[in-house]
């Protein structure tokens, strides 16, 4: 529907153009307002209303990340960072999917998680962190706890909500050809309740990076949190911006990748037939 | 006297849980400092608040939260609507959207200290801009998905492009944009206790990094479990308060 209204021609040669305009002007749009910005940041930095040091310009910055590029510090520092994200998340989507499952085969189960999940959910967990340091020093297997502690909340939700989606009939007529508990459970439950269960990880893994980078601030040692911290003591505001710039560049590689697993997987999937916006 | 008894059988695990921390730290399993006894942290929290400390800190923490909450609501709604309701609005914002929605916004913390120095101002302004996002995804999503047939009616029946917004976009944003509220609020106490905890001169995370630097362990389980409560307790209020603001809708 989306304003191509040029479908009447018999020669298909006006419609292909007027399409390939459209989707040009919208993309141009799209990229428009990003040109704007760094534009707007660089005059501004320039332009001496801020001092250097509160707004660097964005070519500084640029050179900067160029430079942590050069010297292998970003290799190691968002290598780092993503190995304790990943890690961390691993762990809580494996751990998460498993207890789901067990919360929604097993009362017992079911009964002593339950109001654990529901109170836990909503906590900031992350005031845990010095009672985590604690126990387990500051290396990187608290920080990855931290991130388990953090990320396996939203996995165990989605998925019991997910098991208690899957349709009955479902399960009715599998069990009626003579499915088997672990074929009912991987052909049917686990494929029927994937499209939540994914929701859920697509909401547990931008929460492992935040958890990382802040971990990585508050603890210290490499990764591109404790970079930026180091930077911000001393005062070296340049820096502290190339961090931004590259966690959210990190960050952003890390949503549509998984986005992309989401369009992969769900292929079979209804949803995947819709069009695609983004 | 049965609903009192299924509400005890429910939260059961959560007192045995609390049986079990009382008995390994009573029975000297964990060294005391590692893991003060359940009573121990009690007895701190009631010094605490006696003292005022926790309430003090605790009104600070509280200030920032509401102060950045407050914005990022009143921004975000707006800003979402408007570009749900506006074409050239959403092509300008949306892929600005786009690319700080993945930005974890922790990393925002030093820049928010280089801007604002290091007292309220910097926790107001990273709660608001980390808040401010899923306000304004909720909105958008909620108002873009409200009925056209709604608004034809209401454009045919006379209602002006304003009133329509009010009367007829708006509460249809409702349910999407209280939900994006309810992120935000979760996420507005985690931007609080990191931001307190890295940099800051009072308020909870302050408290919780300042009793265990001096190795008041009993003291700082007492605030960890306060700020942990909290937390949970205002994402109930907020449940119980949608619940009736949205009662009008058949669900």
């Amino acid at each position: 529907m989306a304003g191509v209204v040029v479908s009447d021609r018999p020669n298909g040669l006006p419609e292909k153009a007027a399409r390939a305009a459209y989707t040009l002007f919208w993309a141009g749009a799209r990229v428009f307002s990003i040109v704007l910005l760094l534009a707007a940041w660089e005059i501004l930095a320039r332009s001496g209303t801020f001092t250097p040091f509160q707004l660097p310009a964005f070519s500084r910055v640029l050179a900067r990340i160029w430079d942590d590029a050069l010297s292998g510090d970003l290799a190691i520092n968002s290598a780092l960072t993503l190995y304790r994200a990943l890690t961390g998340f691993l762990i809580a989507a494996v751990g998460g999917v498993m207890l789901g499952m067990a919360m929604s085969r097993n009362t017992l189960a079911r009964w002593f998680f339950d109001p654990i999940i529901s109170v836990g959910f909503p906590m900031p967990k992350i005031a845990f962190l010095p009672v985590v340091m604690l126990w387990l020093g500051v290396f990187d297997i608290s920080k990855i706890t931290m991130i388990v502690f953090d990320a396996i909340f939203p996995v165990v939700a989605a998925t019991v909500i997910a098991i208690q989606g899957v349709e009955r009939e479902l399960i009715w007529s599998a069990r009626n050809m003579g499915a088997r508990d672990s074929e009912l459970l991987w052909q049917i439950i686990l494929p029927a309740a994937l499209p939540t269960i994914m929701t859920g990880l697509q909401v547990a893994l931008p929460l492992s990076l935040i958890v990382a980078v802040v971990t990585e601030m508050l603890m210290g040692g490499y990764g591109l949190g404790g970079a930026m911290m180091t930077a911000s003591r001393f005062a070296n505001s340049t820096a502290v911006f190339a961090g931004i710039v590259e966690i959210a560049v990190v960050g952003y590689v890390l949503i549509k990748g998984m986005a992309l697993v989401r369009r992969r997987l769900l292929i079979w999937h209804q949803e995947a037939a819709a069009p695609y916006t983004q | 006297m049965n609903e009192t008894g299924n509400a005890l059988l429910r939260y059961l695990p959560l007192v045995l849980l609390a049986i079990a921390w009382e008995a390994v730290s009573r029975f000297g399993l964990v060294s005391s400092s590692a893991l003060p006894s359940l009573s121990d942290v009690v007895r701190a929290w009631i010094d605490l608040v006696k003292d005022g400390e926790l309430i003090t800190n605790g009104l600070a923490s509280l200030y920032r939260a509401a102060a950045g909450l407050a914005l990022s609501i009143a921004l975000g709604s707006v800003l979402g609507i408007f570009m749900a309701w506006w074409r050239p609005v959403n092509v300008l914002i949306s892929p600005i959207v786009e690319i700080f929605y993945p930005l974890p916004k922790s990393a925002l913390i030093p820049v928010t200290v280089i801007w604002l120095g290091f007292g309220d101002g910097s926790k107001i302004l990273l709660i608001f801009l980390g808040c401010m996002l899923p306000v304004t995804i909720g909105a958008f999503n909620g108002a873009r998905s409200s009925e056209q047939v709604l608004v034809w009616s209401a454009r045919c029946m006379g209602a002006s492009r304003l009133r329509t917004l009010w009367d007829v976009v708006l509460p249809s944003a409702m349910p999407e944009l209280l939900n994006g509220i309810r992120t935000a609020l979760a996420l507005s106490f985690i931007l609080l206790v990191s931001s307190e905890l890295i940099v800051a001169q009072k308020g909870f995370g302050f408290l919780i990094g300042f009793l265990g630097a001096n190795g008041n362990y009993d003291a700082m389980y007492a605030v960890v479990l306060t700020v942990a409560f909290l937390g949970f307790a205002a994402d109930r209020i907020y449940l119980l308060i949608t619940e009736r603001a949205l009662a009008w809708r058949a669900s």
